[in-house]
């Protein structure tokens, strides 16, 4: 030890405390039988979907600030049971569409209740919630061509996207209308024009990607700026190498991960940090590329790389179909490694965000939510099938940590749907 | 809001003259809705009333002063805070309050998207009378919590769309004086260098940076903000990098310590990567790190160095290392 101790900064007091926590429930696991170890790494689905049907039927009054995302906590919600391999009675399938219908607004998008306005994030979680309920009814109940002027007029002309009528311009935003209109079988030119440049400009210095050009590296907003350049078939163009390297130090001691250098451990991040890994895992051609050429990145708006169909191939087109790229993309076999430790991951959601009474949380000491219980379990399915060629051969249990009953359903980790109801919806927007 | 406005007793919309003449609208849920909340009368109410004065488009002091009242309900309806803007520019009201209404809002949660886009409205139309005020206000969030993520991002609007850059750089050190760790700070700093207009850019401040930044590496070797930093001085310039001879030095000197060497480790692979030559120095060094594991390829060396030390990240290090391979 050094003599001369200095005084420990904020950000140290508070990691420490929250090692301390955590150290603590790993200490405990370590010493325990192994009974009660094979207890403790359970993923407690009863409670769970107890928590989460309660929650679909009855919300106290603490919600009232939740009352402009309802879309959400139904995404929340249904995307957990989903994951959990549940679905719901016909009964409340019905209730879902009905309500969603609601929040859809007559000019197109839906707004984060019945009567508000149409926006970006609460379309996002309707879609995605329509698609997770799945069927001819709930996925016809989306207007598409009302909801493909409202993604116009939230448009800008730098690129990015207007959240809402007069509101944010942000990296979400742009990930929620491009996800959007590419899973709706909706995404074209005019949608994409300068998307690219816009996310370009928020990747920091640090690898990640901020929410605005400038601010800093974010996990929430690294995996959006991530996922859209995919879905606009422009990935290439970030700096991936430098991407991969502020991700991997995103994991801690604590075994989760955190959404900011030098920031507390969070289970959501599980998700946003660990599906950017899944992202990335199928565009390790580009990474290769970029290895042996690193002064290249960035510097090129014109795609060179393989996938665009050349003249002469079938489409008889150098135009890339941009809403083939997300079908394209989980379909084609994963060329990289895994980068993450996935059991250390898998550690901290069972043994430190799940709640006693059901729900998953940010940290112990914290309380459980819907949100947090959502990117947990989004987080824990992209662990279990990380190591898979395809996601839907079951992957060994050597890949999970606990009981092989664990197993969550696979996810399409550009849009953080149920594959299969991915699979639903593609085909039924692709006819239509 | 002062305390004593709070205290008053909450008196029922349908029971005031001044909105006797309106029909509220109650929300349209349907029969048997999900995700249902059981809401508070108050709310209810508030609500219902405001909806009837949103359809209507009504434009008024009283709409005014109900947005004011569903907005401390719930901060997070982005419809109100839209329609608050709508009422605001057609009564031409005094936005200096407007930005009071604001702090009210940020006192009790500072963490909502709607609020920052606000007040960015506001500045906007405000304009450079407003720069000092709103330096101010962010300032005072981030002595609470010195990574709160929407002021960063609207005192770096404001820097921008308004100026005030003298003292941004010293307030940057001060608040990494307070906490090196802090790695918002240490982005703000980015910021400053590369778009502060009187400083010069990157380039013209990369030598002070860099002597400023090694001082922090050394201090806390551990602290993963400043060797980012470090990387970011050399930001699509891997010549420099790989050729500034204060780079290789401060790896050097970290890894004698022999303590917290994962850093300095990362940051040698990355510059071997790049093209640089390590002297006899650095290699004994890392060579004496790494026994009883050696090979005569340095950079493989580092990476076996870092998949025992860094285990958590073993599997990252382990694809660096197979990288290697493939570039050579």
């Amino acid at each position: 030890m050094e003599s001369e101790i200095p005084v420990p900064t904020v950000t140290e007091r508070e990691q420490w405390m929250v090692e301390n926590s955590v150290f603590q429930i790993y200490d405990h696991f370590v010493n325990s039988s192994r009974n009660v170890k094979t207890q403790l790494l359970k993923l407690r689905r009863d409670k769970h979907l107890e928590y989460l049907f309660g929650g679909l039927r009855h919300l106290g009054p603490s919600f009232c600030v939740l009352d402009a995302n309802r879309p959400w906590l139904c995404y929340w919600i249904l995307h957990s049971i989903a994951l959990l391999g549940e679905s719901l009675d016909s009964e409340l399938e019905r209730n879902t569409i009905d309500f969603l219908g609601r929040c859809q607004d007559q000019d197109g998008g839906f707004g984060g209740g019945p009567g508000q306005m149409p926006h970006l994030a609460t379309t996002y979680a309707a879609v995605n919630s329509l698609i997770t309920v799945g069927g001819h009814e709930a996925l016809s109940s989306i207007n598409r061509s009302t909801l493909y002027m409202f993604l116009q007029r939230m448009k800008q002309p730098s690129g990015g996207f207007r959240m809402h009528d007069g509101g944010e311009i942000d990296v979400r935003a742009c990930y929620t209308a491009i996800s959007i209109a590419s899973i709706l079988n909706i995404l074209d030119d005019e949608l994409v024009q300068n998307v690219g440049n816009y996310i370009l400009s928020c990747q920091t210095y640090e690898g990640g990607i901020g929410g605005e050009p400038n601010t800093e590296a974010h996990g929430g907003y690294t995996f959006c700026g991530l996922a859209t350049m995919i879905l606009i078939n422009e990935v290439h163009r970030l700096d991936l190498s430098r991407l991969i390297d502020w991700l991997v130090f995103r994991q801690g001691r604590e075994c989760g991960f955190q959404g900011r250098t030098n920031k507390l451990v969070d289970g959501c991040y599980s998700f946003w940090q660990g599906g950017s890994f899944a992202l990335l895992r199928r565009v390790g051609s580009f990474i290769d590329e970029q290895l042996v050429r690193p002064d290249n990145v960035g510097c090129c708006s014109t795609s060179t790389v393989s996938d665009i169909p050349e003249e002469g191939d079938l489409n008889a087109s150098s135009h890339v179909n941009y809403n083939d790229i997300g079908h394209n993309f989980i379909t084609t076999c994963p060329v990289m490694e895994h980068l993450f430790n996935s059991h250390a991951l898998q550690q901290y959601i069972l043994l430190c965000t799940q709640a006693q009474e059901g729900g998953l949380r940010d940290k112990p000491g914290k309380a459980r939510d819907y949100y947090h219980t959502c990117y947990c379990l989004s987080g824990l399915s992209v662990c279990h099938y990380y190591r898979s060629e395809d996601e839907e051969t079951p992957p060994p249990p050597s890949t999970m940590l606990g009981p092989y009953s664990n197993l969550l359903e696979p996810v399409h980790p550009i849009f953080n749907v149920i594959l299969k109801k991915y699979y639903e919806a593609h085909e039924f927007f692709r006819s239509q | 809001m002062d305390s004593d406005e709070e205290k008053q007793p909450w008196i029922p919309l349908r029971q005031r003259p001044e909105l006797s003449d309106v029909t509220p609208i109650p929300q349209d849920d349907g029969p048997n809705p999900i995700v249902p909340i059981t809401y508070k009368d108050q709310f209810t109410e508030t609500m219902d009333y405001f909806r009837a004065l949103f359809h209507a488009d009504e434009r008024s002091p009283r709409a005014l002063r109900l947005t004011t009242e569903a907005i401390l309900l719930n901060p997070g309806n982005y419809t109100i805070w839209q329609f608050r803007r709508l009422i605001l520019e057609a009564l031409n009201v005094d936005l200096q309050t407007e930005l009071g209404f604001t702090d009210a809002i940020a006192k009790s949660n500072s963490k909502n998207y709607q609020l920052w886009h606000h007040r960015r409205w506001l500045a906007e139309k405000l304009g450079t009378i407003a720069t000092s005020k709103e330096l101010e206000f962010t300032k005072k969030i981030l002595s609470l919590d010195a990574k709160h993520y929407h002021a960063w991002s609207h005192r770096q609007w404001v820097l921008q769309a308004l100026g005030g850059w003298e003292d941004e750089l010293n307030y940057c050190h001060d608040l990494i004086e307070e906490d090196i760790y802090n790695n918002s700070a240490w982005n703000q700093r980015y910021f400053v260098i590369t778009r502060c207009p009187i400083l010069g850019g990157l380039i013209a401040m990369r030598e002070s940076e860099v002597k400023y930044t090694v001082e922090a590496i050394i201090t806390r070797p551990d602290n993963e903000s400043s060797w980012r930093y470090l990387r970011g001085l050399y930001k699509d310039d891997n010549q420099s990098w790989v050729n500034d001879p204060q780079i290789s030095s401060v790896c050097l000197k970290v890894l004698s310590t022999k303590t917290n060497s994962v850093f300095a480790l990362s940051t040698l692979l990355d510059l071997i990567s790049h093209g640089f030559q390590p002297n006899k120095e650095l290699r004994d060094i890392v060579n004496a790190i790494s026994f009883p594991e050696s090979d005569s390829d340095l950079a493989r060396t580092v990476c076996t160095v870092l998949e025992r030390e860094d285990s958590i990240r073993a599997d990252y290090w382990r694809w660096r290392k197979s990288k290697l391979s493939q570039a050579s």
